[in-house]
Formats: structure tokens, C-alpha cells, sequence
């Protein structure tokens, strides 16, 4: 397995205000860190992307409408 | 529709062919008790998105130091799978409930972590009387972390009336709900409990009431009754296209504040917008204060979905109604609870139609032994 496979985070870089206006913004939330934030709004990002391509298609549709039909949930 | 929780609703049930192939392998068997299989359902149908497996060392130290994961999203309760078994990490190993397959788990880690540890810092607290406590104290301290594949559902009782969240999120969106409320109950509804779930609907398009199904304690009402007294409620007492019955798999944890939020994060992941949230949501004893599930929701301004706090409820005989402590001046309040409920229902007695409307209570003095014994 290549090594570089095996590491879980890597280092990018941000510009210092840019960091600093983060960690001032993170003061008082849940985020522990300027990265964790990071993560957080670049997943958000790339899952609402992913999320469009996602959605459910015609045939998994039809196939929850026909048990909710099947238990009286809908018409 | 909300976002799931993530950015992504998780759906890890194999298809028929993975499934057919993962139960040809000769896979090493790990039997696991109803409440972890519960667990295993809930990562698999995307309730505990962005979950995918048990967690990793880091991630529980994530949950338990920050109440986050480590990529972020709010997570306040630990997923974890301890094992006694000697596995490997590598190994894809099957997880059994009651002697019948039920995921595939493929190991990425093992990791032993301190038992005491974990129950302070989640609970609060390391008193064993705590019923979450000694859940934790009851595990290994050895745990396996990975990916799920599940290849036979749970077999939740009164299946007829489970959803998972892509069913839910599709209903809601049939029934052109774009602000639903969710409602988390383990109890048949008093007048205190309508009262709540109509102002929460009043405000909202969609009321979505999720009775929790699952292992309960000692004379806590059976899950048939609960769902039998609130069809008969809604039947009588609620408009038909505005709220919708069904239940949820939870091994409850009495985690108080920091259980409200997964509770919070179950419901979005369902497509629900809000949550109401009582007077000492998911406590037990006196651990917790009673509006502390209510204050740990403005630690997560990022949650998305939003709690309907209410601090107490109660009839008001000067009123003539059901009353909370915001809108009624007056003294002499009967304070509405499912301990008096019990009680009432223990001596053989119907509560008042001030306290529960006489169709639910019928439904319960029909039953023989209403509790869980």
C-alpha cells in the first residue's frame, strides 16, 4: 500500500488574516480549531455538491412511494 | 428539504448482489445484543448520518472532548462497538443479532480506551445509578472501529409502522411539508402532551410524532400502547394532513443535554426542521438541570435544525386550559407528567379528561398489563 494512502490529514495553507478572522469567529462555538472550521465549511461544500448529484433517483422514488402507499401514508 | 446531517444521507444496506456475496465468505461472527444492533440500523439507513461505521479512537475522543467529529459536525454521543473477541485490523468480520446476520464490518481499528473516562466526560457523572453510565461500565473497554454493509435489517417491532429517513424525507415532501416538527415520546399522550405538539404545529407545516421503540425500563408503558393511544388521539383530535405516526429505533443512553442533541440530529436526518424540546429531555434522577438540553442547543448554532423549547406545562382550573408558565399568572396549577399518569393508571383508576382525553385513556384501561414488566 503506498504510505501516502495511509495518512488521514494533510497541511494546507490559508492566508493569516484569513486564519485569524476564523479563530475569532470559532470563539465560544463548538469548533476547537481553525481546521476543524475549515473542514467543516469545505465538506459542507463539496457534500451540498454531491448532494444535487445524489438525489434520489425516479426508480428509488417510486420504490418508497409504493411502501408508503403499501402502509396507508399516502394515497 | 433540511440538509442531512453532513451534507449527505448515509445509506449503507448492501445491494443484492454485495449482499449475496458477503454472506458466501466465510466471515469470523461477532454476536451483538439488541440495543448495538439497533445502532447498526440507525448507520445504515443514514439516522446517524454522517456516521458510516463504529467510531475510531479519534473520533470518540472528537465526541467526548468537543461534542463534535473531527471533521465537524455536531456528534455528542459516542457510536462504539466494544468487542471481546480477538479480531484484526484488516479483518471484515460479521456482525450477528440473535444468531442471524445482520452487517459486515470491515476493521479499520482497534482500540482499548478508559470506561471511566468516557462515562465522566459524556455523562457527567461515573455514579453506576446512572442508567448511560452503566451501559459504559458494562462494555470491554475494547473496541473495533470500520465500516458497516448491511445485509439483513432489523426487525423492528411494529415494522408496519417504521420509517427510515429517505422514507420520511419522500413523505414530507409528498405532503408539500417543508417545516416539520418533530415530537420524541416513550408515553401515552396527555392533554399537556397535545398542547405542545400543537403549538409546535401552529407554526410549522407538519407534525412528525416518533414514538421511541426499543429496550425500556421496568414499568414504562409497552410500546403497543403508546401507539395504539396515539392513533386513537390523532383519529379524534388532529387534522389527518398534518401529522404523521411513526417510530424510531433508540437505545435510550439518559444522556440529558448532550443526548438532545443526537435526538436533534436523528430528526434532521429524518427531514424534520425543528424539535421539541421538554423540561429535562432525556434525563434521569436529578443529574442534570432541568432546562440544560434547552441551553446546550446555543453551543451548535451550525445544527440547522432548531429546538422548540418549552420549559413546563400544566392544566390551569382558573383557565380552563392547558397553560405553560410564560402565559398563565394564576397559582394551583395540575402539573401534567407521565409519572402521574402512571400512578393513576397503577391504581386501577382513568385520569381525568383535564389531563388525558378519555379515547387515550380507554385505549389504556383496555390493556391488561400496560407496562413493561
Amino acid at each position: 500500500m503506498n504510505p501516502d494512502s495511509e495518512k488521514k490529514y494533510t497541511t494546507i495553507s490559508i492566508p493569516t488574516p484569513l486564519a485569524n478572522k476564523v479563530k475569532e469567529r470559532i470563539q465560544g462555538t463548538g469548533f476547537s480549531s481553525v481546521s476543524s472550521y475549515t473542514t467543516y465549511v469545505l465538506r459542507q461544500i463539496i457534500s451540498s455538491d454531491e448532494a444535487k448529484d445524489e438525489a434520489f433517483s425516479k426508480e428509488d422514488e417510486e420504490r418508497i412511494k409504493e411502501r408508503l402507499r403499501s402502509l396507508g401514508y399516502i394515497d | 428539504m433540511i440538509t442531512p446531517h453532513g451534507g449527505k444521507l448515509i445509506d449503507r444496506t448492501a445491494s443484492e448482489s454485495e449482499r449475496e456475496a458477503i454472506l458466501a465468505e466465510d466471515l469470523r461472527t461477532i454476536e451483538i445484543a439488541s440495543g448495538k444492533a439497533a445502532e447498526v440500523q440507525n448507520i445504515a439507513t443514514g439516522v446517524y448520518s454522517p456516521l458510516e461505521g463504529f467510531m475510531t479512537e479519534s473520533e470518540l475522543v472528537s465526541v467526548i472532548d468537543t461534542m463534535r467529529l473531527p471533521s465537524g459536525p455536531a456528534w455528542t454521543i459516542p457510536i462504539i462497538l466494544d468487542i471481546s473477541e480477538d479480531i484484526e485490523v484488516g479483518e471484515r468480520i460479521m456482525l450477528n443479532h440473535n444468531g442471524k446476520p445482520m452487517a459486515m464490518m470491515e476493521v479499520d481499528e482497534i482500540f482499548t480506551y478508559d470506561l471511566n473516562e468516557i462515562a465522566q466526560k459524556v455523562f457527567g457523572t461515573n455514579d453506576k445509578e446512572h442508567p448511560g453510565v452503566a451501559k459504559v461500565h458494562a462494555m470491554t473497554g475494547k473496541f473495533a472501529a470500520g465500516q458497516i454493509t448491511l445485509v439483513n435489517e432489523y426487525e423492528v417491532p411494529f415494522g408496519e409502522m417504521y420509517l427510515k429517513p429517505e422514507e420520511t424525507r419522500v413523505l414530507f415532501q409528498e405532503k408539500g411539508w417543508d417545516r416539520v416538527v418533530a415530537f420524541q415520546t416513550r408515553n401515552p399522550p396527555h392533554v399537556g402532551h397535545e398542547y405542545v405538539q400543537k403549538a409546535a404545529l401552529t407554526f410549522t407545516d407538519g407534525l412528525l410524532i416518533n414514538p421511541v421503540i426499543g429496550k425500556k425500563k421496568t414499568g414504562d408503558f409497552k410500546d403497543g400502547v403508546i401507539l395504539d393511544s396515539y392513533k386513537a388521539l390523532i383519529k379524534d383530535y388532529y387534522p389527518e394532513d398534518r401529522v404523521v405516526l411513526s417510530t424510531l429505533l433508540i437505545d435510550m443512553w439518559y444522556g440529558g443535554p448532550r443526548e438532545a442533541i443526537l435526538h436533534a440530529i436523528m430528526r434532521k436526518n429524518l427531514g424534520c426542521t425543528h424539535i421539541i424540546i421538554g423540561r429535562d429531555h432525556a434525563g434521569v434522577g436529578k443529574y442534570y438541570g432541568p432546562f440544560d438540553a434547552h441551553e446546550i442547543f446555543k453551543d451548535f448554532p451550525d445544527l440547522e435544525i432548531e429546538p422548540f423549547t418549552f420549559r413546563s406545562f400544566a392544566y390551569c382550573p382558573k383557565c380552563g386550559s392547558p397553560v405553560n408558565d410564560k402565559i398563565c399568572p394564576h397559582e394551583d396549577l395540575v402539573m401534567f407528567s407521565g409519572t402521574m399518569v402512571r400512578a393513576i393508571v397503577n391504581e386501577g383508576k382513568i385520569p381525568s379528561k383535564e389531563l388525558m382525553r378519555p379515547e387515550v385513556a380507554e385505549v389504556i384501561a383496555a390493556q391488561d398489563r400496560p407496562f413493561v414488566e
